[in-house]
């Protein structure tokens, strides 16, 4: 796949499974990674999760990360300073509604600069 | 003062020591206003920590700060892994390579581990964040060159005790608003507990 790739990053597990479940029903041709819950299937975010989720998603066209509260938003602060890979970006958005439209954006084969703006003016 | 490695690696099982003594309490006080978890995050988080210093080798200060960062990032799970991880990962920076530090070199390290909670966090001090402990322990050091450590405990502890009456403005807690007044705020207790640790170290000669 050569489109946007999108990682999903919440406390629970259960939201992005489901999230990702809404979103592939649609969207058949983009990437979709999970980064929910901690490292032992905890209520919270891990850093680790969300650096291999970007792994899993990455290639050229670059990676759109998607939160939702509290940690969330610090821990994909520090994947992107961690991530060897270039073009990762956090999208202000809401967490279900703009990684939806950012994946229908993606989906059609638009930059990652026009995906994260699409999503952010959910 | 001088810091060398065994004296932070001391640091650290001293702060361990009083967050596993204190679990549950800073549990019950984030259930009053957070999600309840930060007993549970800081004991788990601060035990791997332990785990890992007392089973490497280390040639300098910088090195175990960093082991301490990379554990609490991963360990934790809770707000308090991002924050007091980029803490320890900022004092690493600041002291590179270096075998020990003195007090001006501890100063500078923890001014960069404020600068640095500030932005993951984007909160200031009143915001009723462990920040309020953090600035007031960094203007302490700033102001003398020789460090007292009974003097450290009780800024830190007065600096902690000040978030009771403060509406918190960032964290979980942000969203009870006034709700969240006339009660501690736990990171700052959490960092409390570590600046009484590193007193007790520095009240042993280090």
């Amino acid at each position: 796949m050569t489109n946007v790739g999108i990682v999903l990053i919440s406390h629970s597990a259960k939201v992005v499974e489901g999230i990702y479940d809404i979103i592939t029903q649609m969207v058949p041709n983009v990437k979709v990674e999970l980064a929910g819950g901690t490292d032992d299937g905890e209520i919270g975010t891990s850093v680790e999760k969300i650096l291999q989720a970007i792994d899993r998603t990455h290639h050229e066209k670059g990676v759109l990360l998607f939160y939702d509260i509290g940690s969330a938003l610090m821990n994909a602060e520090l994947a992107v300073e961690m991530t060897e890979h270039e073009n990762v970006a956090i999208a202000e958005a809401p967490l279900l509604e703009g990684a939806f439209v950012a994946a229908v954006e993606s989906g059609m084969g638009k930059t990652l600069e026009e995906v994260k703006e699409a999503a952010e003016s959910v | 003062m001088e810091l060398q490695v065994a004296d932070v690696i001391q640091w650290m099982e001293k702060s361990n020591d009083s967050i596993q003594a204190n679990k549950d309490y800073l549990s019950s006080l984030d259930r009053a206003i957070g999600d309840g978890d930060h007993g549970i995050n800081m004991a788990r988080g601060f035990q791997e920590v332990v785990s890992k210093l007392t089973t490497s080798d280390y040639q300098t200060v910088s090195d175990v700060l960093k082991d301490v960062s990379m554990t609490l990032l991963s360990k934790v799970g809770g707000a308090s892994g991002p924050l007091f991880g980029t803490a320890f990962l900022k004092m690493s920076t600041t002291v590179k390579g270096m075998e020990k530090v003195d007090a001006n070199q501890l100063g500078e390290a923890f001014q960069e581990a404020l600068n640095g909670i500030k932005l993951r966090g984007k909160a200031n001090k009143g915001d009723k964040t462990l920040v309020d402990v953090w600035e007031p322990v960094v203007e302490f050091f700033k102001s003398s060159d020789s460090i007292d450590a009974n003097a450290l405990a009780e800024v830190a502890k007065q600096a902690m005790e000040s978030t009771k009456e403060l509406e918190a403005r960032r964290g979980r807690a942000a969203y009870l608003k006034e709700r969240s007044i006339g009660h501690l705020d736990p990171g700052s207790v959490s960092s409390y507990y570590i600046f009484t640790a590193l007193s007790e170290v520095l009240q042993k000669g280090a």
